[in-house]
């Protein structure tokens, strides 16, 4: 049992050293130029002096993570839920995919910064718009990767099922659903990071909160240390989201082909024990 | 046996029928007037050259294709839409990547809404049969070709269907674990009883395995010949391959597929 432990803490050392050298490495490079002032201090803060205000402030920065994080979760979702759904459609309609599609790209290459503040005009200085702009962002990845996942199923796999005699219902919820289920995750995780950018958008078009309006407010006041504080939660917002869903997919799919190096090298840790 | 009123009639006939596809420049006839009735408990294999045809005759019978003209009856019903009587078998094993070998048996039952407890009950038989005992819960990633050949025949059989469509089962095997295969299929087909339609491209596997060996032409496809193969109903592989009769017709098969590839 040990050197299973021994093992796994070997291996996880071995994914994360090189990742966390280059991030130290870059904080090294931010922290030499900013204490040797080969940038000025009011453009680029010091990273002692980011992370010390990340500290101070937190309570002031957490209640803006949180509306922000909020808002991205609640768009991300309906997103998901959205686009799951008019995937379905169009794959099993030709009707509803031909009539779309147009539209569908057509929405996606409006530019979303371009239509945000038409939503706040619409919906105020709320959640709403930047939820709404969220939604935008995120759902095209969401529809793309489900219909190619669900398109992916094998011929032989639908013949074998029709004359199974389920019908399209359980054709579809223990089958094609399924395999759809390693794309769609591939969709999701693109977008999720996608709702983030969403939600600060909306943030930024208008709001008195929010990571975005906290960004907005501290390049208005040349504050650079609360700018590069907000940029840092956001970005964390996203990895974690993203990481969230990551182990979601491990959970869920551990039998699918991108999950197989890990589950054998569990195995032959365990048989090696 | 059963007083069924379709013993008496054939288990698959197919009367005259043709398949034509529409391609960009022509129609393509990919089978002309093909005529062929196989009784119940029959084992029927079925070669050609590649490309004739011999897939889409398994595709009729089970409903999965219409034909352009003629008529295909199945248990003495006439094939309108997709067949839930029979058992398929792919040259894949198309099984389900998330699923142990065993729900993949199952997942027959599921879909039919088969008593559950039945069905596994039977999906241990089935996994006893075949010898994947012990190989139960492995995921299909785990198992080798043959091994996933296996589960697909299990999950074919599950249902207990009459006919059993085989369409090239065999052709992405080594020929070792082909050869185990095939008198595992022999004996199963003994023990079961089931109406066997193999489509195929080794000239041994179709003599070994059947009663008659159905030759067709190349596209398009008609019935070239129907040689009945005299051998013993038990067949032991080895004893079976040295035997002359076996000699005989697959030299006469081979003659016939060669002289239809050989003539333009």
């Amino acid at each position: 049992m040990n050197t299973v432990q021994a093992d796994r803490w070997r291996g996880v050392v071995e994914r994360t050293w090189r990742p966390a050298a280059l991030l130290a490495a870059c904080l090294a490079i931010w922290h030499l130029v900013t204490v040797t002032g080969l940038v000025e201090a009011y453009l680029v803060p010091s990273p002692a002096k980011t992370f010390g205000l990340l500290v101070d402030k937190w309570s002031y920065l957490s209640g803006h993570t949180w509306v922000t994080t909020y808002e991205t979760i609640l768009g991300f979702v309906i997103a998901g839920i959205l686009g799951v759904l008019m995937a379905v459609a169009m794959v099993y309609s030709r009707t509803v995919e031909s009539t779309a599609y147009p539209i569908l790209l057509f929405a996606q290459v409006i530019p979303k910064i371009a239509i945000a503040p038409l939503f706040v005009v619409w919906l105020g200085f709320g959640f709403e718009p930047k939820v709404i702009v969220a939604v935008l962002m995120a759902f095209f990845p969401v529809v793309i990767s489900t219909v190619t996942g669900l398109k992916s199923v094998d011929t032989e796999m639908l013949e074998l099922a029709a004359t199974m005699g389920g019908g399209p219902v359980k054709t579809f919820v223990k089958i094609r659903f399924p395999a759809a289920l390693p794309h769609l995750f591939a969709g999701l995780k693109v977008a999720v990071t996608l709702a983030v950018t969403g939600a600060v958008v909306g943030e930024f078009v208008g709001s008195n909160e929010g990571l975005g309006y906290v960004i907005l407010q501290a390049n208005g006041n040349m504050d650079t240390p609360m700018l590069f504080a907000g940029l840092i939660v956001i970005s964390l917002v996203g990895v974690l989201l993203f990481l969230l869903l990551d182990l979601a997919e491990k959970l869920m799919l551990p039998w699918h082909a991108s999950r197989r190096g890990a589950a054998v090298t569990t195995l032959l840790a365990k048989g090696g024990s | 046996m059963s007083t069924d009123v379709t013993v008496s009639t054939s288990a698959v006939a197919i009367n005259d029928v043709s398949v034509r596809f529409q391609s960009k420049r022509a129609e393509v006839t990919a089978i002309q007037q093909v005529s062929l009735d196989v009784a119940p408990g029959e084992f029927v294999s079925i070669v050609g050259p590649s490309g004739c045809g011999k897939s889409t005759l398994l595709k009729l019978v089970s409903g999965l294709l219409a034909p352009s003209s003629g008529t295909v009856t199945l248990l003495g019903e006439q094939v309108r839409g997709p067949r839930h009587d029979i058992g398929f078998v792919f040259q894949r094993a198309a099984l389900l990547e998330w699923r142990s070998a065993r729900r993949n048996i199952l997942l027959q039952a599921e879909m039919r809404g088969m008593n559950s407890a039945e069905a596994g009950k039977r999906a241990d038989e089935l996994i006893e049969m075949t010898g994947l005992s012990g190989f139960e819960n492995a995921l299909p990633h785990e198992l080798s070709g043959g091994m996933q050949q296996r589960v697909a025949l299990c999950r074919a059989l599950l249902h207990q269907p009459r006919v059993l469509l085989m369409d090239e089962p065999f052709g992405a095997l080594d020929a070792l674990t082909r050869e185990q295969m095939n008198v595992e299929l022999h004996r199963v087909w003994r023990e079961t009883g089931t109406t066997v339609l193999l489509v195929t491209h080794s000239i041994a596997e179709s003599v070994y395995l059947a009663n008659r060996v159905i030759v067709l032409t190349r596209r398009p496809a008609v019935v070239n010949e129907i040689i009945e193969v005299d051998l013993p109903a038990d067949r032991d592989y080895s004893a079976t391959m040295a035997r002359p009769e076996f000699a005989s017709a697959t030299a006469h098969i081979r003659d016939l597929l060669g002289a239809v590839t050989g003539h333009d």
